[in-house]
């Protein structure tokens, strides 16, 4: 894993920054994705166009993607479908029970200087740190 | 008009994604892997998200209104309790155990790989099981309700 982007990763920034300013100019809301999503399994009456419009245009990024840069979203050093599966359960219920997922904690709470986003993001990121050392060097799984 | 911007956010939003490496499980794993060969790319990405959102959120929250809603509806809620606690735990697990987070999760799913289909349908089911675990819990609470009111009325 020799692969430092910062420039790469730095414009990719901006741009998840000038989106999730989209969100909040338009919609006067958090860009959070898993609420953005998650909301839709709970729909109220005229706020679920521009959620559904947020979730396809996720979509389609993805497929544009493949065609254009196949490298940008190879899955290589992804576990096992199961063990994937068991991770997006509890992405699902952990984010929904928490209030919020990277973007929504991470970057607009943060931004915000919201305390619950800061505690939110470093116990995330401190519990998927301790999961990585732990299936990586304790337990000898992936790369 | 709203869904056509709401699809054009998300489809920048997903180039950020895509671009950024946030949808290549290797780089996300490898960037939480601090013992391992650490790659630092992903701080790159918060921190320029957070460098353009943060000026640009005081100033549109001052000097202006949303274009489709009334008012911006962003908490003022400062309470660190221990549903916020236990979910951020239980999404890093998940997050370090598979690489994605929810946004990277649906972008690959779109992209049409099975790890990432995989990810976004269990990511659903485990969203559906949250909203039946919050049925469930208002309902007890409910219940204790009504008897601490039955005892008390007796």
């Amino acid at each position: 894993m020799e692969s430092f982007t910062p420039i790469a990763s730095t414009v990719g920034g901006v741009l998840i920054g000038l989106a999730s300013i989209m969100v909040l100019r338009i919609q006067g809301r958090v860009a959070g994705i898993s609420g953005i999503c998650g909301s839709l399994l709970r729909p109220s009456r005229g706020d679920v166009g521009w959620r559904v419009g947020f979730t396809l245009g996720l979509i389609a990024s993805g497929a544009a993607a493949l065609l254009l840069s196949p490298a940008h979203v190879s899955t290589a050093g992804a576990p096992t479908l199961a063990l994937t599966a068991v991770a997006g359960v509890l992405v699902g219920f952990g984010t929904r029970l928490g209030n919020g997922c990277t973007s929504g904690h991470g970057v607009c709470g943060i931004s915000r200087l919201s305390r619950r986003s800061i505690v939110a993001t470093a116990t995330f990121m401190a519990v998927a740190g301790v999961m990585v050392f732990v299936t990586r060097h304790l337990l000898g799984g992936g790369a | 008009m709203q869904t056509l911007l709401g699809t054009l956010a998300g489809l920048v939003f997903g180039a950020g994604l895509v671009i950024s490496g946030m949808a290549q499980p290797a780089k996300v794993l490898a960037f939480l892997d601090v013992a391992g060969n650490w790659d630092p790319s992903l701080a790159f990405v918060m921190g320029s998200a957070i460098a353009v959102y943060a000026p640009l959120y005081r100033y549109i929250i001052k000097r202006t209104t949303p274009v489709y809603t009334q008012q911006f509806m962003v908490v003022a809620n400062h309470t660190i309790d221990r549903p916020l606690l236990l979910g951020a735990g239980i999404f890093g697990a998940g997050w370090g155990l598979a690489g994605f987070c929810p946004g990277p999760g649906i972008v690959s799913a779109g992209s049409g790989a099975s790890t990432g289909l995989t990810f976004a349908l269990a990511m659903v089911f485990g969203m559906l099981l949250f909203e039946a675990y919050q049925r469930a819990t208002a309902a007890l609470a409910r219940d204790r309700q009504d008897a601490g009111a039955a005892s008390s009325g007796a």
